[in-house]
């Protein structure tokens, strides 16, 4: 039987063993129809010309895992940013662990969907919210099939929540392999401010696949800030479908850390539903081994005096590969856009590769829209430079890589969350240095 | 400190450097003149360490030790400093962060430990207000919009955090006012020791005011052709080159 069939036959058990709540279970109802017609995504699919799902799709996938599966603290806590105060939204192999967790009720709902999902008081969240950005694609539409579990946060009118929201997927290895399904929805309403981090972590070397589905709505001048810190086992792969709708002058940024993992296919969308919004996508990619990380962005400027600002960095080695494919659509009412596109990649090794597209579909005529791909190699004369002053090889050019990647990281508006990534990066380039600049 | 013996280098098809023979004892001061494309640079950078020219005969000994199969780091760490004629400009990475993580990696090799905060924090105000740096200025991307003379000033600033043993200047003078070239000249006296030695190179007798050589030498076509006291470069500024093209044409 393969993926699919599995997956279909599934859905049958996983339908009965849920509560029926009519508004959810149609929506699964159509999704799992919508998936059963289109099938996993393949090569001839323009949208994944270069990243193929074959290889991972021939694993035995454990769907549902069958046991509870309990993790200690102290035996996680690393992958915790822990010098800070914050909420904690924790799975483990895709079921809520509540002991590891801090959640809250209390003037704002940071919990779990499956909460949100049963409980009449969330009915009316769920049905304004759930499943009205993701799209129907086969990918989301398998998650939408299967959701059941993730984070739930809403923020009401006018808080400026001070402590970050961690969300962080543990898979525990103890099926031989497993493929989650984590369904997050994140409403921020008027004037609110919310900044969330969410990492996916494997802990064995047991093949694992996620298939990820974010929706997030903000409001009037909300602000949103998310960050995500992709650097999980060399077994594990992710497919991260974010949806994000944006009303009126809010601000939502996305930054995207891929270090870790197989393959990684980000699918990001951003709606603009208002005027004077600002969206913010920036990300750093440093990999080797066979490592894959494609970054398949969507800004869609729907209305007028909106501002959309991209930045991404690569760094390949060995024979790793990346794909950006940033597709900005310009709609011919959303005059006076401001759209700028960076993509940005060095190639360490002879055999990486990076395929980089932009496509823009501007149909209005008075915007700014720019856009610029390089790949390069690192500067020889700034090496001989930074020898010269007494810093070895691999320092210098591990200095030379975190320059590179440092407009995106200064970025970031939580310290301690930088210096991890900063920690992470000097790892990845196998160097001790502090980097703080 | 450092003897170089017919040295022969240069790049793939051509050669630069045709049998430089130069001795520098702890403790003195050198100059180095010469027409533009005699190879000054060139010998800076081969006895730096830059990978891109071949040595294709001779020796560089180093405190008794041939460095010849010594990387550009390493040589730094034995002690020898270049201030490059046109220094690289390095986005992202702030002229704090560089030479702290210069000295610090230079304690590794030495076995050390880093320089504590404090004492680094120190060091760099100390040496910056010595070449009257702006702290301002050490928070920039490395050489990143830094004016010519800034550049220069800021390479005698490394060269006196890391305090070598051995200091090419390669121009540091071309691109300074009059009052920069005072400090920078300054700086680089404050620095000399019988311990330690430098090798200026320039075009000007104006720097070797300031810095007094105990010996000039006259580089042309790869070849040290001439050398003499300080007196010879006054001799160079008054009658230019050709007088020494005849001489050792003839
Ligand atoms: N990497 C290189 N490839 C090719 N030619 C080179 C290279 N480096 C130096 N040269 C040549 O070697 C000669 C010496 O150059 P060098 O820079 O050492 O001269 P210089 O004496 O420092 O001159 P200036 O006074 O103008 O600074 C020049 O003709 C130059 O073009
Ligand atoms: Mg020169």
């Amino acid at each position: 039987m393969d993926l699919k069939e599995k997956l279909l036959s599934s859905f049958l058990v996983f339908e009965n063993q849920t509560e029926i709540d009519s508004y959810v279970s149609d929506v699964r109802n159509d999704a799992i129809k919508m998936f059963e017609k289109k099938g996993f995504p393949t090569k001839k699919d323009e949208a994944w010309k270069y990243t193929s799902l074959n290889k991972l799709l021939k694993e035995d996938y454990s769907v549902f895992p069958k046991q509870e599966n309990a993790l200690e603290y102290r035996d996680v806590e690393k992958y915790f940013i822990h010098d800070i105060d914050s909420y904690k939204i924790i799975f483990v192999d895709g079921k809520y662990s509540s002991h590891l967790s801090e959640t809250t009720h209390d003037g704002l709902d940071v919990c779990l969907m499956s909460a949100a999902l049963n409980k009449p008081k969330y009915r009316l969240v769920i049905e304004n919210y759930f499943n009205k950005a993701a799209t129907t694609d086969s990918l989301p539409s398998l998650n939408t099939a299967f959701s059941k579990e993730g984070a739930y946060i809403h923020i009401p009118k006018g808080k400026i929540i001070e402590k970050p929201i961690q969300i962080i997927h543990f898979s525990t290895g103890n099926e031989s392999a497993t493929m989650l399904q984590p369904r997050n929805l994140i409403v921020v309403e008027e004037n609110s401010h919310v900044q969330i981090i969410e990492c996916h972590q494997s802990l064995t070397s047991n093949p694992v696949l996620t298939n990820s589905v974010t929706e997030i709505f903000a409001k009037k001048r909300a602000i949103v800030d998310y960050y995500k810190i992709q650097n999980d086992t060399q077994e594990a792969s992710l497919i991260d479908n974010t949806f994000i709708k944006q009303k009126q002058e809010s601000i939502v940024s996305v930054h995207t850390f891929s270090f870790g993992g197989k393959l990684i296919r980000n699918n990001l969308n951003f709606y603009q539903e208002g005027e004077r919004i600002d969206s913010t996508l920036k990300g750093v990619t440093i990999i080797g081994n066979k490592q894959h990380v494609d970054h398949n962005t969507l800004v869609h400027h729907i209305e007028p005096n909106c501002e959309s600002h991209q930045d991404y960095k690569g760094i390949f080695g060995d024979s790793a590969t990346g794909v950006f494919n940033g597709k900005v659509v310009v709609e011919k009412e959303a005059q006076k856009t401001n759209a700028f596109q960076a993509n940005n990649n060095i190639l360490i090794s002879d055999k990486a590769t990076i395929n980089t597209k932009p496509q823009l579909e501007i149909f209005a005529d008075d915007v700014k829209c720019s856009h610029g791909c390089t790949v390069g190699q690192l500067d020889e004369s700034a090496l001989f430079y930074m020898r010269s002053r007494g810093i070895p090889e691999k320092e210098a050019k591990a200095l030379l890589m975190y320059a590179f990647s440092n407009n995106v990281l200064s970025s970031v508006k939580i310290p301690e969350l930088k210096h991890r990534i900063t920690k992470i990066i000097a790892n990845q380039l196998g160097v001790n240095i502090g980097f703080d600049l | 400190m450092l003897k170089i013996e017919n040295l022969h280098a240069g790049v793939e098809d051509k050669s630069i450097l045709k049998g430089i023979n130069l001795e520098v004892k702890a403790g003195e001061v050198h100059a180095i003149m010469g027409p533009n494309g005699s190879g000054k640079s060139t010998l800076s950078s081969v006895i730096a360490g830059k990978e891109e020219y071949e040595v294709s005969e001779g020796h560089i000994i180093f405190e008794g030790e041939d460095i010849e199969e010594l990387e550009a780091d390493e040589r730094a760490h034995k002690g020898i400093f270049m201030s490059f004629q046109y220094p690289v400009e390095i986005p992202g990475v702030s002229v704090t962060n560089f030479i702290k993580t210069a000295i610090n990696e230079t304690r590794k090799a030495k076995g050390l430990e880093d320089m504590p905060a404090k004492d680094m924090l120190k060091l760099i105000r100390e040496k910056s207000d010595l070449l009257e740096i702006d702290r301002k200025f050490l928070s920039r991307s490395l050489n990143e919009g830094f004016s010519g003379g800034e550049k220069k000033r800021n390479e005698i600033f490394q060269m006196a955090m890391l305090e070598p043993k051995l200091a090419i200047l390669d121009e540091t003078d071309s691109g300074l006012d009059i009052d920069a070239l005072r400090i920078v000249a300054n700086g680089v006296n404050k620095l000399k020791s019988k311990n330690n030695a430098v090798i200026v190179i320039t075009h000007y007798q104006r720097l070797l005011d300031y810095i007094v050589p105990d010996y000039v030498h006259v580089l042309h076509n790869g070849k040290i052709v001439k050398s003499g006291s300080k007196e010879l470069a006054h001799e160079l500024e008054e009658k230019g080159y050709d007088w020494i093209k005849e001489e050792v044409g003839a």
